[in-house]
């Protein structure tokens, strides 16, 4: 079994308010999800709305004030290599080299030994075995977080957790990635969630889509997306789900703000 | 593919981070040829050894002034670097690296071999300046060489001293600034003794050293580990506890334990900070050892210095400091080469 089911129930999070240390504002309430093993789900919300958070609390790196959280029914009690997170800012160790980045995950592990032969798959996976050695600051972003995302794979992780992975890039590279991901994701069956602020990428990833209110962040609506793969960004149903989302989402028939030539 | 990429790659370059190509461009164009030199390239070339035959004039020009043997040895001195010169303005047509390190150094040589001359005509020529007090360069080597069996010794036993005391000292800076850096605790306990301790001079405790240690030479080289064990500390624990909170984080979500954290994220995240700490504290040990030296260890440069200024022979106290000079600067230089190589990492994304 390659990828885990993960359960959510009612998680509920605060965090102290940044000018009155002795209050504490919500930031997660009742937050409960349900993700099959190998599904792909996107979460999508407002900026604040507590979904980088909600990875955290599920990576193990903060902990929940209300609630559980389950992995294959067993409570998450710490980070695990297990469970993989990837960051919107790569996050490379700038004193390796890209190999020396890659075998990280190995080595936290301390089973590099081993495991060493992997090292060279998973540079062809993501397409950098001609930059083996070069250090991260010469990279592009793409290519950083092409890294980042075979340093997290390479742990063969049960859960995936991206967090905006690949909010920092141009458009052109940012679809080619999308592509990337979902490739790795078929081959792998790995279970992702997947924050994004982009409806488009959303709609084109994933298999369920759900939607956070504004903070405390609770959620508002979950979308199963029942397009094909691959789907096609200009079709109608596409497009349909597209309008349908933003409508959701306050945004759609809103021209007040658009220039009036 | 790669087209993209490249693309991508230029317009990704953030106000952090120069570009290695750029930094290494500017540094050629830096001793690229001068206009002048393009026009008169010979002249150019002939800078150094005339510079040097100028300053062998000089010099024979004032050596009457002088006892013989001295100026003699400094003719010799000259006399080398002249030769030197005119050998080195031959050879460059044939060895491009030595043409590149000559184009660069020439400004820098003739500007010294000048300020030798000036010093050699305000003391030998003019005698503009009190005796014994300000002997000139002639009666500084041929101090130098007089007394070189002394001086070979006193710099070996000044470089032990300085070693055992600076090595101890950095160990024991990077054991104190990982604990206070990493563990609440340490920090807790650590920092205002760090803060209160540190700052006193490593001199200043001399008196106390005196008495509890046993030998000069022991508490001589504790108190270069306690100089330099301040700032490595200090700069240590600061690397450390602001290594940025997503390296840990995503270390942790790879499965590391502690030990992996510490020494292979959160020291290597630090090195940067280190090295500063690691230079400074090599300041300090300079200082602090040829306090030690003079006030209470019975050999070394230091010690070297206030005897013969005991013996008002002042040609030996420049010959101790000249000597003094380079030994320091040399290891300097050293530890400038071990940043290089340990923070290789870091070409192209900072100035050095």
């Amino acid at each position: 079994m390659v990828a885990s089911s993960l359960q959510l129930r009612d998680v509920g999070k605060s965090f102290p308010a940044p000018d009155q240390p002795l209050t504490r504002q919500p930031v997660l309430e009742t937050i409960s999800i349900s993700l099959e093993a190998g599904e792909l789900v996107s979460l999508v919300g407002p900026s604040g709305c507590g979904k980088s958070t909600l990875l955290r609390l599920i990576a193990g790196l903060d902990f929940p004030d209300s609630g559980e959280l389950l992995v294959d029914e067993e409570p998450i009690s710490g980070p695990s290599a297990e469970r993989g997170l990837v960051f919107q800012d790569p996050n490379l160790f700038p004193w390796l080299t890209v190999r020396r980045n890659i075998e990280a995950g190995l080595a936290a592990r301390g089973v590099l030994q081993q495991k060493r032969s992997e090292v060279k798959e998973f540079m062809r996976l993501v397409g950098l075995e001609a930059f083996a050695d070069a250090y991260p600051h010469h990279l592009s972003g793409g290519m950083a977080q092409r890294v980042a995302l075979a340093r997290a794979l390479i742990n063969h992780p049960k859960v995936l957790l991206l967090d905006e992975p690949l909010g920092a890039l141009d458009a052109f590279t940012r679809m080619r990635m999308q592509d990337e991901v979902l490739r790795l994701w078929q081959n792998r069956r790995t279970t992702m969630l997947l924050v994004t602020h982009d409806i488009d990428e959303a709609i084109y990833m994933s298999d369920r889509i759900i939607i956070l209110t504004q903070r405390p962040g609770t959620i508002e609506q979950i979308i199963p997306i029942a397009l094909d793969r691959p789907r096609d960004r200009s079709s109608s149903d596409f497009l349909s789900l597209r309008s349908e989302i933003l409508e959701l989402l306050h945004f759609a028939g809103n021209r007040t703000s658009e220039v009036t030539a | 593919m790669l087209q993209g990429q490249k693309i991508s790659r230029q317009s990704q370059v953030t106000v952090g981070s120069v570009p290695s190509d750029q930094v290494r461009a500017e540094s050629t164009e830096r001793y690229a040829l001068s206009a002048q030199e393009k026009k008169h390239p010979t002249a150019a070339l002939l800078t150094v050894p005339v510079t040097a035959a100028l300053a062998l004039g000089i010099h024979l020009f004032v050596a009457k002034n002088e006892p013989p043997n001295e100026s003699r040895t400094y003719t010799i001195v000259l006399g080398s670097f002249f030769a030197g010169a005119i050998v080195a303005a031959v050879m460059q047509r044939w060895w491009p690296a030595l043409q590149t390190r000559m184009r660069r150094f020439r400004p820098l040589f003739t500007v010294g071999v000048l300020l030798l001359c000036v010093w050699e005509v305000i003391t030998s020529g003019f005698r503009m300046l009190p005796l014994p007090y300000f002997p000139s360069p002639a009666g500084v080597v041929q101090s130098m060489i007089n007394d070189r069996g002394l001086l070979f010794d006193s710099t070996w036993h000044s470089l032990v001293l300085l070693l055992s005391g600076y090595l101890l000292g950095v160990v024991a800076g990077l054991v104190t600034g990982v604990c206070i850096g990493w563990s609440g605790p340490a920090r807790y306990w650590g920092m205002p003794l760090l803060k209160v301790v540190g700052p006193i001079p490593a001199t200043a405790w001399i008196p106390l050293a005196m008495v509890i240690s046993p030998s000069a030479l022991i508490s001589a080289a504790g108190l270069i580990a306690l100089a330099v064990w301040f700032p490595v500390t200090m700069l240590t624990a600061s690397g450390i506890s602001n290594t940025r909170a997503s390296y840990l984080d995503v270390a942790r979500t790879l499965g590391a334990n502690a030990r992996y954290l510490v020494f292979r994220i959160a020291i290597p995240a630090a090195l940067p900070s280190i090295f500063v700490g690691l230079f400074m504290g090599l300041g300090a040990s300079f200082l602090t050892l040829v306090v030690a030296e003079s006030v209470g260890v019975k050999s070394g440069l230091g010690w070297y210095v206030s005897w013969a200024q005991g013996w008002a022979e002042y040609g030996k106290v420049y010959a101790a400091l000249v000597i003094m000079a380079c030994f320091f600067s040399t290891i300097m230089t050293l530890l400038f080469k071990l940043r290089d190589r340990v923070l290789v990492w870091q070409k192209g994304m900072i100035r050095w």
